[in-house]
């Protein structure tokens, strides 16, 4: 009996051990390749693994270089405005939809389904609705404001001078509030319903309700929500592709990566920069699963 | 009677952002059925005026066509062979575990995180060493083991909700763990099956990173394609709106058909529930 279940043991462990032979070479490894690159001098099609001199010269370069300095302003601006975005309007949506309205599955069906579709097709779209011809070739929402007579709200979008990277938030947050709605809703509907009969019976209105009682039990789920949407926003890259092509005003790090690397040659740069941006996803992330997977053990 | 009418109000909200939800679907849709002559700019928000046309879904099939199919012969073996990856993993980490699964597991997990970018350069180097840089079997590779860390949180999370005495019940009539696999764990995790194919058709059918990298023009997915397709100047905005929807309705029939399925899928990648 003992050794049948031994051999049982191994022969599990050799089932996942193609899987963690292929984490460890094409994530860890990987990882420690292109962190290689990045200390090296490679530049040109023709792979140069010599050590840069002074070791870190690349990452130096990289916090002199304007055009890095323009990506993390543009990145840290898109995430402030796309994480506080998305999770205001889901969680406006979810309390709406948690009201136990007629029609809520056709609402919900329809706030979610942009996280069906790619980037690439929303990125399309929203080009055309954001499209920032004025005057005779006016189109997409400049030319439905000028009809309803909104014309104050006509603008350049994402061609706005300095503060174009804010306008793709807006297709971003289409995308991926559904989503935070998704979260919230199954929050909410999570919490007893004798607890809110409970506080009606006490005398508080609905606003209290949700501002005492139930916002704080949905808390965890804020917070597994800002980490979700931050490290999303931190590898914004299709979207802006999709929307703008290659242009240096919507420049973010992903893209910085790709252009300099693939169209440009500069291994070592892009490198150093997808370092960076591994790292600011990990300060993020990995706390998030250690917490993840110590509350899932104690359940 | 007060409070029936604060619920109506609430319609107001919904209704406008169910408006704001479909502003580009609408678009997409009425531009697509639109004759070529009817196309212009400055009727975009307009409905067909001389009936339904399909001038420029036949013309945007017609350029997506091929892109297409390299779409779909990439999407069905990677969700495939993911998705069986993903089983025998969370099978053996949450009822075989072996000495430091423990670590493995939140190792593995990570690599769901990670910025595609910071093992770019390392993979296309690899697959211009296997030589399957450029076609469509190196990027279902990057997708299967790109893959593993969420097919294999799926399942290990639903195996782990099956109660120890059905297998302690099992391997006392003598099955082995290829037993116990195929008897008991496969056949009631195929609704699992069903959310861990939806999520990898869905995610490698909207990747772009990989594709645009590791892919030449003859073996582009869709999305590649799409994406060029919009950034020329001689493919009209018409046509670029059907071929957006078109390229979205694989993925959205999916989730219209098997909503709660794909649902199951997004809850999971955010590891509650």
């Amino acid at each position: 009996m003992r050794r049948k279940f031994d051999k049982d043991r191994l022969i599990g462990f050799l089932l996942v051990l193609p899987s963690i032979v292929a984490v460890a070479i094409f994530i860890y490894g990987f990882i420690g390749w292109s962190a290689k690159v990045s200390l090296s001098q490679w530049k040109g099609l023709m792979p140069n693994y010599t050590w840069a001199k002074p070791l870190l010269s690349n990452y130096l370069e990289l916090f002199q270089d304007p055009r890095f300095q323009v990506d993390v302003r543009n990145t840290a601006l898109f995430t402030v405005l796309f994480v506080a975005g998305a999770l205001l309007l889901g969680l406006f949506l979810a309390i709406l939809l948690d009201q136990d309205l007629k029609g809520e599955s056709i609402f919900r069906t329809v706030f979610l389904f942009p996280m069906a579709i790619s980037y690439i097709v929303t990125g399309v779209v929203w080009r055309w609705l954001m499209n920032p011809a004025q005057g005779t070739r006016m189109s997409g929402f400049n030319l439905l404001f000028d009809k309803l007579g909104l014309d104050f709200l006509v603008n350049n979008w994402y061609t706005t001078p300095g503060w174009g990277i804010a306008f793709i938030a807006i297709p971003a947050i289409w995308q991926m509030s559904g989503y935070v709605m998704a979260l919230y809703l199954s929050g909410l509907r999570s919490i007893p319903q004798e607890l809110r009969e409970a506080a009606r019976v006490d005398g508080a209105n609905e606003w209290q309700i949700y501002r005492h009682i139930i916002l704080p039990l949905v808390q965890p789920i804020t917070f597994s929500a800002m980490i979700i949407l931050g490290h999303i926003s931190l590898k914004v890259f299709d979207l802006i592709i999709a929307v703008a092509g290659k242009q240096l005003q919507l420049d973010v790090p992903a893209v910085y990566m790709w252009q300099t690397t693939f169209d440009g040659g500069f291994y070592s740069r892009g490198a150093a920069i997808s370092i960076l941006l591994l790292i600011s996803v990990a300060v993020l992330v990995i706390p998030y699963l250690r917490y993840s997977l110590k509350t899932e053990e104690s359940l | 009677m007060k409070r029936s009418r604060t619920r109506l109000l609430l319609y107001i909200p919904l209704v406008a952002m169910f408006i704001f939800y479909l502003v580009p679907l609408y678009v997409m849709l009425t531009t697509g059925f639109k004759s070529f002559e009817e196309i212009d700019l400055q009727t975009m928000w307009s409905l067909p005026q001389n009936g339904l046309h399909f001038d420029n879904f036949i013309e945007a099939f017609t350029k997506l066509a091929p892109y297409f199919k390299n779409s779909i012969l990439m999407v069905v073996p990677a969700a495939l062979i993911s998705s069986v990856l993903g089983s025998l993993n969370g099978y053996v980490l949450s009822k075989w575990k072996f000495k430091g699964a423990d670590v493995i597991f939140p190792l593995i997990l990570f690599g769901m995180f990670i910025p595609y970018q910071s093992i770019l350069i390392p993979l296309v180097q690899f697959m211009k060493e296997i030589n399957l840089y450029g076609g469509v079997s190196g990027l279902i590779l990057a997708h299967v083991i790109y893959g593993i860390p969420i097919t294999t949180l799926t399942f290990r999370n639903y195996y782990a909700t099956i109660p120890k005495e059905l297998l302690e019940a099992a391997r006392i009539d003598g099955a082995d763990i290829m037993g116990i696999f195929f008897k008991i764990m496969l056949p009631i995790s195929l609704p699992s099956f069903v959310v861990v194919l939806i999520w990898q058709f869905t995610s490698a059918w909207n990747d772009f990173i990989f594709a645009v990298v590791l892919t030449g023009s003859q073996s582009w997915p869709v999305t590649v394609a799409l994406n060029n397709m919009a950034g020329s100047q001689i493919i009209s905005w018409n046509v670029q709106m059907a071929g957006s929807f078109l390229a979205a309705l694989p993925t959205l029939l999916i989730y219209i058909f098997l909503g709660n399925y794909f649902l199951r899928g997004l809850m999971a990648g955010a590891l509650k529930g």
